[in-house]
């Protein structure tokens, strides 16, 4: 998959994407940016194990190429969070930074894993065409943005998961799990913030049924039935316990439908 | 008791629909237990022509998928009894929203453990007996200083654990578990340190912003202490 594609799939719930990404279509794939960006995001110490994960088969690229696109999104969202200032009260500003570092190190992780497969960066519309207008200015807007991009990550890499498991792929499966923990531990402190600032009072770090706004983020994630097998009464415990014991996939389309209005 | 009885019958009617239904065979045949090609999956997921037979006394995981769910089992067993006991004699100042947050812990984990209980059915390993003699559980530094290492532990094995599943199906189950491991984690982790970078702390985040993945073999070692059954993965597949 290349830029082309993720597009197209955007496209299908955001008519007006080709127009907006069109600079970006003729730029190209194979942008000097990525491959820069790639040979000095990498350590010495880590580039002999990055040459063994390296995406070789097109199932690898374009799962990469879709975290790729997601980690772009979330690193761009941090960076401008981060830096804007008076938007994150020096309370939580330990947190944010913390998982703005992580998103970086998984941009240029998966750059790395692309090499000249790599889609180029699109550019964002953190207001999601206004239904987050104050995103930059208003704490509450970003954390709730923030928590939505984090839970979605969660469900995105979960999803993916199951098209890493060619032979040559099991490095990166394992690598993609690695990121895919990261997203939830990031998910659940920012969900407890929520609640401790009063933005979503009893805000927990788990997923209970299908709650959480925007809506579509945690679709599907009431889910009681896992193995062929509903649990539902499973060792005398409640629906709730039982669903927040289990993070739901989402389709990428899914994703797609959810991020595409992120992107500029 | 009532309520012990509903557990039960709960847990007996889980079984009861694995144990009769089509879904049971579907389980299973993904399971490799009813099938040719299910016997073709445990001899890849076995490389010697015959299993490592376990010495007297020690529960041998099994191997191929059904070792790795039995491997799943056996962790989720032991977080279980841990949270179980921690919330029936909480810590010296225990605060409301401590108590809160490890009961749900502990709700996730027994449901963990009795959905992989159910979905092995006769392929089950025992139930494992702990050793908690090291943790004291009147002090919130040993409880939740324990429970960092078994929340780390999970998310490590788990994420190890993937590329060793054969199944689709099954891999995605590991995925929808570890990442509420990992909400676990980074919350006690913010208990303990709060408002600062543990949750997802540089001691076990390496610099590529990578979690945890450990072999069964190094994950099995880490636990022993903790559970007095001697565990074997000697027949688990390791690639």
């Amino acid at each position: 998959m290349n830029i082309f594609n993720i597009l197209s799939e955007i496209e299908k719930v955001d008519g007006e994407v080709f127009e907006r990404l069109d600079h970006i279509s003729r730029r190209g794939m194979f942008s000097s940016f990525s491959r820069k960006t790639a040979a000095a995001a990498v350590p010495v110490m880590v580039a002999g194990m990055l040459n063994k994960a390296y995406a070789t088969t097109s199932g690898a690229i374009d799962v990469l190429n879709f975290a790729l696109a997601l980690e772009y999104l979330e690193n761009e969202f941090y960076k401008k969070g981060v830096s804007t200032v008076n938007l994150i009260p020096p309370t939580d500003t330990a947190v944010f930074a913390q998982i703005s570092k992580h998103e970086t190190q998984h941009v240029n992780f998966l750059l790395s894993a692309l090499g000249t497969k790599a889609i180029a960066k699109p550019n964002f519309d953190f207001t999601a065409k206004g239904a987050f207008a104050d995103v930059f200015s208003n704490y509450k807007t970003f954390a709730i943005v923030s928590h939505a991009l984090e839970d979605t990550g969660v469900r995105a890499y979960k999803g993916q998961a199951g098209n890493l498991m060619a032979a040559e792929d099991k490095p990166l499966l394992q690598y993609a799990l690695q990121i895919h923990s990261i997203e939830a531990r990031h998910a659940a402190i920012v969900r407890r913030l929520l609640d401790a600032r009063g933005f979503v009072p009893g805000a927990k770090a788990w997923i209970t049924l299908a709650q959480g706004n925007p809506a579509a983020v945690y679709a599907g994630d009431d889910n009681l039935t896992q193995g062929g097998v509903n649990l539902k009464g499973l060792a005398g415990k409640s629906d709730a316990a039982i669903s927040e014991a289990f993070d739901e996939p989402l389709t990428k389309e899914a994703v797609l439908a959810i991020a595409g209005p992120f992107f500029a | 008791m009532e309520k012990l009885q509903n557990d039960l019958s709960v847990v007996e009617r889980t079984a009861d629909v694995l144990q009769s239904s089509a879904t049971r065979r579907k389980f299973l045949r993904n399971a490799g237990l009813t099938t040719a090609a299910g016997v073709a999956i445990l001899a890849v997921g076995c490389k010697k022509n015959e299993s490592v037979a376990p010495a007297a006394g020690t529960v041998d995981l099994g191997s191929g998928d059904v070792g790795i769910l039995n491997y799943a089992y056996a962790l989720e067993q032991l977080e279980a009894a841990f949270y179980v006991q921690a919330v029936s004699t909480p810590y010296t100042g225990m605060s409301a929203a401590e108590l809160s947050i490890l009961t749900d812990i502990r709700d996730h984990e027994v449901i963990h453990r009795e959905f992989f209980k159910a979905a092995l059915g006769m392929n089950a390993i025992q139930g494992l007996d702990v050793d908690f003699s090291k943790i004291d559980f009147t002090s919130r530094a040993s409880v939740l200083g324990t429970a960092k290492v078994f929340e780390d532990t999970g998310v490590a094995a788990y994420n190890g654990a993937g590329k060793l599943i054969k199944d689709p199906g099954y891999l995605l189950l590991a995925g929808k578990i570890v990442s509420v491991e990992a909400r676990h984690a980074s919350t006690i982790r913010d208990l303990l340190q709060p408002l600062s970078t543990s949750f997802a702390g540089d001691d076990i985040i390496d610099n590529n912003g990578l979690d945890g993945a450990k072999m069964p073999s190094e994950i099995l070692a880490a636990v022993q202490p903790f559970v007095k059954t001697k565990l074997s993965g000697a027949n688990l597949p390791t690639a």
